[in-house]
């Protein structure tokens, strides 16, 4: 399965999203530090749920962060995250 | 890994953060960002001529790994503003488009220039 995958499977269980998008963007960070061949290092993702009502920005990416937790320290150098409530 | 809490790169973090109203811990310098991410925040408060202590995390390992543990936060760049996490280059991205990050700058009396955090808004709006 893909890292991408994973991440999808993985936050759709957590927070039953109204809607995810999840962009594989390490092609434009070829020649950066972290650059793999083969992508899926650097990534853009967006979701929306209705699970982050109450939270602040930084409890809502947290929580994000958390759930991806094992991607982030393996595979996945960085992540441009935008999570907001509905 | 986990950096224990007491560790000195811990401590030497929490000093830091203590010590200076804007502390920002990036990649590179402020004059030498070496991460795109840790560059935008450092080109924003640079640009607000906000003044920030700079902690260079790629200068030591436990230094890198501890201000991970030290916020819960997994990614840098990270700012604090007066011991207070803010947030890392998403957050503050987000916040100096919408002014949120004007009104932290306000309340917790750190100077910056608001003419100049406008033109970052009319450039981007």
């Amino acid at each position: 399965m893909s890292v991408a995958d994973k991440m999808r499977e993985k936050l759709e269980s957590a927070f039953a999203p109204s809607s995810l998008s999840i962009t594989d963007e390490s092609e434009q960070h070829r020649g950066h530090s972290g650059y793999r061949e083969g992508g899926e290092t650097h990534f853009r993702i967006e979701i929306r749920s209705a699970g982050f009502a109450g939270m602040n920005r930084v409890a809502r990416q947290r929580a994000v962060y958390d759930v991806l937790s094992e991607e982030l320290a393996e595979q996945v150098h960085a992540l441009s995250l935008s999570a907001e409530p509905e | 890994m986990t950096a224990a809490a007491g560790s000195p790169a811990i401590e030497q973090i929490k000093q830091t953060v203590q010590e200076n109203d804007v502390v920002l811990f990036m990649k590179g310098t402020k004059n030498f960002p070496q991460c795109g991410f840790s560059s935008r925040v450092a080109q924003i408060l640079n640009f607000m001529e906000v003044e920030f202590a700079d902690v260079n995390v790629l200068e030591d390992d436990a230094l890198r790994q501890g201000v991970k543990d030290f916020t819960q936060w997994p990614t840098i760049p990270q700012l604090y503003v007066k011991g207070e996490f803010v947030g890392g280059c998403d957050i503050i991205t987000e916040m100096t488009l919408n002014g949120e990050l004007d009104q932290v700058l306000e309340e917790k009396a750190v100077s910056f220039n608001k003419a100049a955090v406008e033109k970052i808004r009319e450039q981007n709006a």
